[in-house]
């Protein structure tokens, strides 16, 4: 199954920042189907979108070891509707970490203007919870991070490219 | 300078509201997290990200949480924690009231134990450390 809610990342610090692009495309189903005769991008999928970068921020911190999930919503305003044509810009930043979990902080914006204004909460899975082993096949979040350009922009606090780690 | 038990109290108040969408009268400091408030296992997490960024202090998991006490055969029999496995919580969590606890302290009564007033208790110990 597709589920990639980032088109492309465009900046990314370890352990502080990552920012991304989204594009909304009408030849997108679920922009069309969601809400028939006013085509958008359900705010929930804004609100993934935001989730993958801000997931991939937290796992790169531990060099993609932990099985890293979402856990919880701290907050999902959204002030205006995100429809075809329009190019989401997402600024995901980190607020806390810890052995066992992390909080972001992150913006959608359109143009100059706030979209969306998202908190989030994720947790790490411990060994046996729910499921057994890694959460992707092997190769898969990488080619994953691949075809988002992640590679392209993600340094370390240097300024130094990251590593593709051994686990990914 | 040190804040005082309202300012602290405010501060919990407040964490709690925004963690576990409760509303302000429900936060009262002999209301318990999980009874009263409906705290479950991932907000515990939650909770400490906002107390520790509300009093810029630093919370490590066994502090709030002594589960290495409680699956440990040393202070557990049966299902109850011992004489021994008191004496270890209340060295641990001298900010905890575990007089009820200690009336049928069986490990799954340990979840219902903390209050709001407990948590305000440990957040002034650890500000005063």
């Amino acid at each position: 199954m597709r589920w990639f809610w980032v088109d492309r990342f465009t900046e990314f610090v370890s352990g502080s920042h990552a920012h991304g692009i989204k594009n909304v495309s009408l030849d997108e189903e679920v922009v069309d189907e969601y809400s028939p005769g006013f085509p958008m991008l359900p705010p929930t999928l804004v609100l993934e979108g935001i989730a993958q970068l801000g997931g991939i921020l937290v796992s790169e911190h531990f060099e993609f070891k932990k099985r890293c999930v979402l856990a919880k919503v701290g907050k999902a305003v959204y002030h205006h509707f995100a429809r075809p044509g329009d190019q989401l810009y997402y600024q995901v930043k980190m607020d806390s970490v810890h052995e066992t979990g992390a909080t972001v902080s992150a913006t959608s914006s359109i143009g100059n203007t706030l979209h969306a204004e998202i908190e989030l909460m994720f947790a790490f899975l411990e060994e046996g919870r729910f499921t057994e082993g890694p959460l992707f096949g092997p190769g898969d979040l990488e080619a994953m991070l691949r075809l988002m350009n992640f590679f392209h922009v993600a340094v370390d606090a240097s300024g130094n490219p990251v590593p593709v780690y051994d686990c990914l | 300078m040190a804040l005082s038990q309202d300012e602290i109290f405010a501060k919990v108040q407040e964490a709690l509201i925004d963690a576990l969408g409760v509303d302000d009268d429900e936060v009262t400091t002999d209301a318990t997290l999980v009874g009263d408030l409906g705290a479950e296992s991932i907000d515990f997490l939650d909770i400490v990200f906002k107390l520790e960024k509300a009093f810029d202090i630093t919370i490590p998991r066994e502090e709030l949480s002594p589960e290495d006490v409680l699956t440990n055969t040393q202070y557990v029999q049966d299902g109850k924690v011992t004489a021994e496995g008191l004496v270890e919580l209340k060295t641990r969590m001298p900010w905890a009231d575990l007089s009820e606890f200690e009336k049928n302290p069986r490990v799954e009564n340990f979840g219902n134990l903390l209050t709001v007033g407990d948590l305000c208790n440990y957040v002034e110990a650890k500000l005063g450390a």
